[in-house]
């Protein structure tokens, strides 16, 4: 095995870096939602800024998700500093997905929210994955991380569960064109199968959490299959 | 051929405006070099037309379309979708799954020479040629709703026929109960024909059809122009059927051959998935998909997110006169 030379950045290049990061991720959202207010999102503003706040919160967490592989592979500490931020960036363009879902899709019928997130599978889905990345969120703080000490790891490896939640979300909700999502969920599986040595330090009750998760992705699945009404 | 130019169907001043919007905004993404950085973040080019766009729409030259000479319709009794949102935000999966791809990827679409056939159970076949198209039946103007399965719908003016006056000048045999549509199969010109990535994972051509009293029924049109023009081609140039009590996917694009039958035809959503696309398909807001609800439809008109509306979805689209035609069925039946 060849070792390579760890890689380092000057601090301060790696300061404007990580702005840069910052400016783009959030000046982006500001924009499309800037477009969505003036008409200029095309014929469905709606449904474009739902489709842009959700590809982007599993982009973003898709990548926060390969920073820690690629930043052991290349020996480059540094790059892990990035992992919190994205990853609360794709917990902040999920609540975007979510608001702009029970303020424009469903325009504030709060009763309508609720019953759609329980009769609609796709919907229940990507609401639990937004559920697991807003735990994730505010578990993120140092103070509260210190506290939680092992339990902390063991937390965090939902964002697994939550990016495979997300592809499935996306899988269920279009008509035919199933190629990108499953894209998604393979890359989610791939990602797992790479940190699988660290994943299995998980204590039993995340792999009971897991289960349970998957035994109800299974079941919404089969009401998916059901014949029509 | 001549299509006279009606100075009533002139674009309205709020077309113009509109354009004038897209074109804006298309400068502006260009002097942000937004474009291009949309497409190294964007994983998906269909998801959605606007911010996830994989390719600028800059380098195609539009399609012309050319005004027609026709009969002005006197209903106008709801806001009409602005033309450049109803010729930018299609479903046409033979150019890419995404609400933006048709208009990207079809401006270069072929239109002329054309070959429609009318064949089958019928006494007398037709053949029309491209201008056929255009000359052989009176033209009027009928503003419709149209009612996605994907729950939003435009108000659209379109310029045509009705298609009973065709299968009539071809004598339907009295064994004739069903009638089928084609679409254009040409993977040269259409994308997603030649990849099953593109296209959707459909097998082409895309087929629909309908009974023969719902093919009669005088609401039932073909449908040759829009907003006083030729369609383009993202809106099915040169020829398409218009079925305003069913889901939009019913009303098939750029049709080259009408057949009648005695049995019912396979329809292109039907094969894809048969628990959620029925042969029918009239709209109907008390069957639900069975993923999303049918209840209610967002509507397509000009205007950003803060006046974006959500309506009811009507019975048959509120073309309630049609619904003699399915006396004593079962609707949740045949959904």
């Amino acid at each position: 095995m060849i070792f390579k030379k760890p890689i380092r950045i000057g601090p301060t290049k790696f300061k404007i870096f990580q702005w840069m990061m910052h400016i783009v991720i959030l000046a982006w959202l500001i924009l499309v939602f800037y477009q969505g207010l003036t008409d200029q999102l095309g014929g469905d503003p709606v449904q474009s800024l739902l489709d842009f706040t959700g590809i982007g919160a599993l982009n973003l967490l898709v990548i926060s998700l390969v920073i820690s592989p690629i930043a052991s592979y290349l020996k480059f500490g540094q790059f892990i500093q990035l992992r919190r931020p994205i990853g609360l960036y794709s917990a902040f363009y999920a609540l975007s997905h979510l608001m702009v879902f029970i303020a424009f899709e469903l325009q504030f019928e709060m009763g309508l929210v609720l019953s759609e997130i329980i009769d609609r599978p796709y919907i229940t889905v990507g609401f639990t994955a937004f559920i697991i990345l807003s735990i994730l969120a505010i578990t993120s703080i140092n103070n509260i991380k210190k506290k939680m000490g092992r339990k902390w790891f063991t937390l965090h490896s939902l964002s697994y569960i939550a990016v495979i939640l997300g592809g499935i979300h996306y899988l269920w909700l279009v008509k035919s064109a199933w190629y990108e999502p499953a894209i998604y969920i393979i890359v989610s599986l791939l990602l797992i199968l790479l940190r699988r040595k660290k994943l299995q330090k998980c204590s039993n009750s995340a792999c009971m959490f897991i289960y349970t998760v998957l035994l109800y992705m299974h079941t919404t699945w089969i009401y998916r299959q059901r014949a029509p009404l | 051929m001549i299509f006279k130019f009606d100075k009533a169907n002139s674009l309205s001043e709020n077309d113009v405006t509109d354009e004038s919007i897209y074109k804006q905004r298309r400068d502006i993404l260009k002097k942000l070099g937004y474009l291009g950085a949309g497409s190294l973040l964007a994983a998906s080019g269909s998801a959605s037309a606007g911010p996830l766009d994989w390719f600028s729409s800059d380098k195609a030259e539009a399609f012309k379309t050319t005004p027609l000479s026709f009969k002005k319709s006197n209903l106008n009794l709801e806001i009409q979708t602005p033309e450049q949102k109803a010729t930018s935000y299609n479903n046409f999966y033979e150019f890419g799954t995404g609400k933006g791809d048709p208009v990207e990827k079809a401006q270069s679409f072929q239109v002329d020479p054309w070959s429609l056939s009318i064949e089958g159970l019928v006494e007398k076949p037709i053949t029309l040629g491209y201008e056929d198209l255009f000359s052989t039946f009176n033209l009027e103007e009928r503003i419709y709703r149209l009612r996605c399965v994907e729950a939003w719908s435009m108000v659209i003016p379109w310029v045509g026929f009705s298609l009973a006056s065709i299968i009539k000048k071809a004598q339907p045999l009295s064994s004739a109960k069903y009638v089928s549509f084609q679409t254009l199969y040409d993977p040269k010109q259409m994308p997603g024909q030649r990849s099953r990535f593109v296209g959707g994972g459909v097998d082409y051509p895309y087929v629909e059809g309908l009974r023969l009293d719902e093919a009669m029924q005088p609401l039932t049109m073909l449908s040759v122009g829009m907003y006083g023009k030729t369609l383009p081609p993202q809106n099915g140039a040169p020829i398409r059927l218009v079925v305003p009590w069913k889901y939009g996917f019913k009303s098939i694009k750029s049709i080259v051959k009408i057949v009648l039958t005695d049995k019912q035809p396979p329809t292109t959503w039907q094969n894809l998935a048969s628990d959620e696309y029925g042969f029918y398909a009239n709209v109907n807001p008390a069957v639900d998909h069975p993923r999303w609800s049918q209840a209610r439809e967002r509507r397509i008109t000009s205007g950003g997110l803060l006046t974006q509306n959500r309506i009811d979805t009507l019975p048959f689209n509120g073309y309630e006169e049609v619904a003699s035609l399915y006396k004593g069925m079962d609707l949740r039946k045949f959904y």
